[in-house]
């Protein structure tokens, strides 16, 4: 217990000194993770012990990055990049490691073991690369698309690795390989074509599950309203779909990607995204963490020019080889620039390569070290690589026209407005914007409600929108406008207020329970607001008018004119709201103007009379006497 | 109730010009926006959009009474619908142009003042002419308003109109404008400075 608690004492406290520096250095969170790595790392302050556990848990860090991307890209997305997976990224795998088996090859390796580290070099960091795109803004855009587009083709790439590497032996295996990693799997004693049908099974078990068995159970959850059962929900789906991959030989980073996808379509997407979020963030950093601990500073020391060599070479073969391909591929010079220096280090999959190719006696331990340490170096590189990348870029700016807007977006367009609360108030708001074209994303508690708007195909999400992450998740950073709608008092109160605070330029309008609530509302930074039944009873008003016999203009004008004294009343008592006595008092006496002037309103339209406006009897009486002077005359 | 075009002022101290404009539709409208924002910069002038301040024809006559009190020149700004104004403008002067008010033996708030018309039409200049399709002059469509402003003892100022207003070129809508916003201040100006011009 008391190992643990230093730990992660040691783990949390080297993060927290260490990336906040890192991020106002300029230099970016990922390589602020691999510096506290290093420093608390064997090779320099020792502070961790058993690094193999730490690894493999960070490693989960990875599996939560692959599930939030995949409840990003729907299916139908992932259809659109087929060119890019499996061209764009099949080109690159097998480019890259030919390239690189090449130039072993000069140096002298035998051809096998050329082509093991060529197969083993061409993997990149997915974890690196996506949280540094992310970091850039860049994951969205084509740059993002491309990158991504390769690093799933990877991901796919190591289940033929595991099978074709071993074939590659020069030498006798030094033991029977007990822990191969991703290649040793429950099933792997089966003949092949049971192997094929577990591994068939298991895919079709996250599709299928994903679909018919996770979203009731979600439901009931949801129901229930307990959130944390719902954050644990969650992650027992990733974790579980990761055991799953494993038993079968896959990779579990690729099932949770799979899982996210079968999810992206569900209503629980955003309250998915927002719960795990979170353990994402710190695993990921753990994984930063363990491979900056990773790096083995003292072959570093004893080699450092043999090793300066190999990363730099590594990093600018890689580089050429990804440019080129993406050049061909037709994208712009620049983009093709990004995407290869984002792609140009090694992976982490290669440390699991590794360790599995000198159990399998095709790369010799001495070399998997250095190539590890290499590996481990550019990996930490990337960032600064992407940022020098930067700099040459904008240096170059200057003189060529930037021809590549970020604009593309995975998912759908950004809303222009958000709803929060989508029931007999939201509805109506919400149909009336759609009507007139403008794009609204809901979010709702009462999971019958966004059934029965998904069966319509809204966009509607489960979620409670108080929280700011959600907001955040459903676009309030660029939406123009949010509207709150739902009809708990105190939390309309409590999400205006938040809704102020964080997005200081969002058009917040929002639904009050009465006049009191509404000036609260006001008070708490919301632009407009309506008392919610004000205008219903308004118009019932009106209509019952009609019903006892005044004619429909007249009736209408009778409520007209009733709205404005009312709203005229309400601002004249809103510097008042807040003094108590001073608003009841006010409150009194604004009762008594409202009298006064209801009184005055059905004075000019008695029956009998023509109405407001339409009052012509001072004129009759006007002409009556000029015609009297003129008979008299 | 939006609507802070106009800025209560108090009747003793009338000046400048009160710009009612009325269009159903102005973001539909080349002309009568590029009209209004040309004569909306100019100082003294009091912008009041009426479509915008009574969406749902609405009228606060007591407000209406008062901003017309409040200036010396009363300017009307519309597109010419059916040889009339639009809907609202024609309301608002019923509603608000009230006997005992603007004319009869106790009405004459607005005695002295200027009535002003400024006017877009669809079609050409050469269409409203006894021997165009509309047959009729600017003038004898504009007659009901000129009556108006004879009753209530108020000067009738030259209206200005626009013709073809749809068709017009970005550059020919421009030099309207210009134009519209040197009449507007030449109604800013003395009147008496205007007889010695």
């Amino acid at each position: 217990m008391q190992a643990v608690l230093i730990q992660a004492i040691v783990y949390l406290g080297a993060a927290v000194i260490s990336v906040p520096i890192a991020k106002r250095l300029g230099l970016g969170s990922v390589l602020g993770y691999l510096i506290a790595g290093v420093v608390i790392g064997p090779f320099a302050l020792s502070l961790v012990g058993q690094q193999a556990d730490v690894m493999r848990f960070a490693e989960f860090g990875v599996v939560i990055l692959l599930f939030l991307i995949g409840l990003e890209v729907r299916p139908s997305t992932l259809w659109d990049m087929r060119k890019t997976i499996f061209g764009l990224g099949g080109a690159q795998v097998v480019g890259t490691a030919l390239a690189v088996a090449g130039v072993s090859l000069l140096l002298g390796l035998p051809w096998q073991t050329a082509l093991a580290v060529g197969l083993v070099l061409a993997m990149s960091s997915t974890a690196i690369v996506l949280q540094t795109l992310d970091e850039k803004g860049l994951r969205q855009g084509p740059v993002g698309r491309a990158a991504f587009g390769v690093l799933l083709l990877q991901d796919l790439a190591v289940i033929p690795m595991f099978a074709l590497l071993p074939l590659l032996a020069t030498v006798a295996p030094p033991a029977v390989h007990g822990d191969g990693g991703h290649g040793a799997s429950l099933i792997s004693h089966l003949p092949a074509w049971a192997q094929g049908l577990a591994v068939l099974a298991a895919v079709g078990a996250v599709v299928g599950g994903g679909r018919y068995v996770v979203r009731p159970i979600f439901r009931f959850i949801a129901e229930a309203r307990l959130r944390e059962i719902f954050t644990a929900a969650a992650l027992l789906i990733v974790v579980g779909v990761a055991g799953l991959m494993q038993t079968v030989g896959l990779s579990p980073a690729l099932g949770a990607f799979l899982a996210g996808v079968v999810l992206a379509e569900s209503e629980f997407r955003r309250e998915l995204e927002t719960d795990i979020e979170p353990f994402r963030g710190l695993l990921l950093g753990l994984f930063f963490i363990t491979v900056g601990a990773g790096i083995d500073l003292r072959l570093v020391a004893s080699q450092p020019l043999t090793l300066i060599s190999l990363v730099l070479g590594l990093m600018i073969l890689k580089f050429l080889v990804m440019f080129g391909i993406a050049r061909l591929f037709g994208a712009p010079a620049r983009g093709a620039a990004a995407v290869a220096t984002a792609l140009a280090q090694g992976g982490e999959f290669a440390f699991v390569l590794l360790t599995f190719t000198v159990g399998a006696g095709v790369i010799g331990a001495t070399l998997a070290a250095l190539l590890t340490a290499a590996v481990a170096v550019s990996m930490a590189l990337t960032p600064v690589a992407v940022i020098l990348y930067e700099r040459i870029a904008e240096r170059l700016n200057a003189a060529i026209p930037d021809v590549e807007p970020e604009t593309g977006d995975f998912d759908e367009q950004e809303p222009d407005i958000i709803i929060a609360g989508f029931g007999r108030f939201g509805q109506v708001t919400g149909r009336l914007l759609a009507a007139n074209g403008f794009r609204s994303t809901v979010l709702d508690t009462d999971i019958e409600q966004i059934e029965l708007l998904r069966r319509f195909g809204r966009s509607v999400h489960y979620g409670d929108a108080t929280r700011l992450d959600l907001l955040r998740q459903a676009g309030a950073d660029t939406a123009k406008m949010l509207i709150v709608a739902i009809d708990d008092r105190e939390k309309t109160v409590e999400l205006v207020e938040t809704a102020r605070r964080a997005f200081p330029n969002l058009t917040i309008l929002a639904r009050a329970w009465d006049r009191r609530h509404a000036y609260d509302l006001l008070a708490n930074g919301a632009d407009a607001v309506e008392r919610e039944t004000f205008e219903a009873a308004l118009s019932l008003g009106a209509t019952a008018l009609q019903k006892l016999g005044f004619r429909a203009h007249r009736a209408h004008r009778a409520a007209s004119f009733f709205r404005r004294h009312d709203r005229k009343t309400f601002e004249d008592l809103r510097p008042m709201w807040g003094q108590e006595e001073a608003y009841i008092l006010a409150s009194r006496d604004a009762a008594k103007t409202m009298d006064r002037l209801l009184a005055a309103d059905l004075q000019r339209l008695r029956p009998g009379d023509a109405g407001g406006g339409w009052d012509t009897s001072s004129l009759e009486m006007e002409l009556r006497e000029r015609a009297e002077r003129e008979g008299a005359s | 109730m939006s609507g802070e075009t106009i800025t209560p002022a108090r009747p003793t101290a009338t000046s400048g010009v009160l710009l009612v404009l009325a269009h159903p539709a102005l973001e539909r409208s080349r002309a009568n926006r590029a009209l209004a924002k040309a004569a909306k910069t100019q100082s003294g002038v009091t912008f009041h959009d009426l479509y915008e301040t009574y969406p749902d024809f609405a009228i606060d006559i007591e407000r209406e009474q008062a901003a017309l009190l409040a200036h010396d020149v009363i300017a009307l700004q519309f597109p010419l619908y059916w040889y009339s104004t639009p809907a609202l403008l024609k309301e608002w002067l019923d509603l608000v142009w009230l006997h005992g008010f603007a004319y009869g033996i106790d009405g004459n708030a607005l005695a002295g003042k200027r009535l002003f018309v400024a006017c877009t039409t669809g079609g050409g200049a050469k269409a409203y002419h006894a021997h165009g399709y509309n047959r009729f002059s600017m003038d004898d469509f504009l007659r009901p308003l000129e009556q108006t402003a004879y009753l209530c003892g108020m000067v009738w100022e030259t209206p200005f109109v626009v013709h073809g207003a749809a068709v017009k070129t970005d550059e020919a809508l421009k030099a309207e404008a210009d134009r519209y916003r040197a009449r507007v201040a030449s109604l800013l100006a003395p009147a008496d400075a205007e007889l010695g011009a």
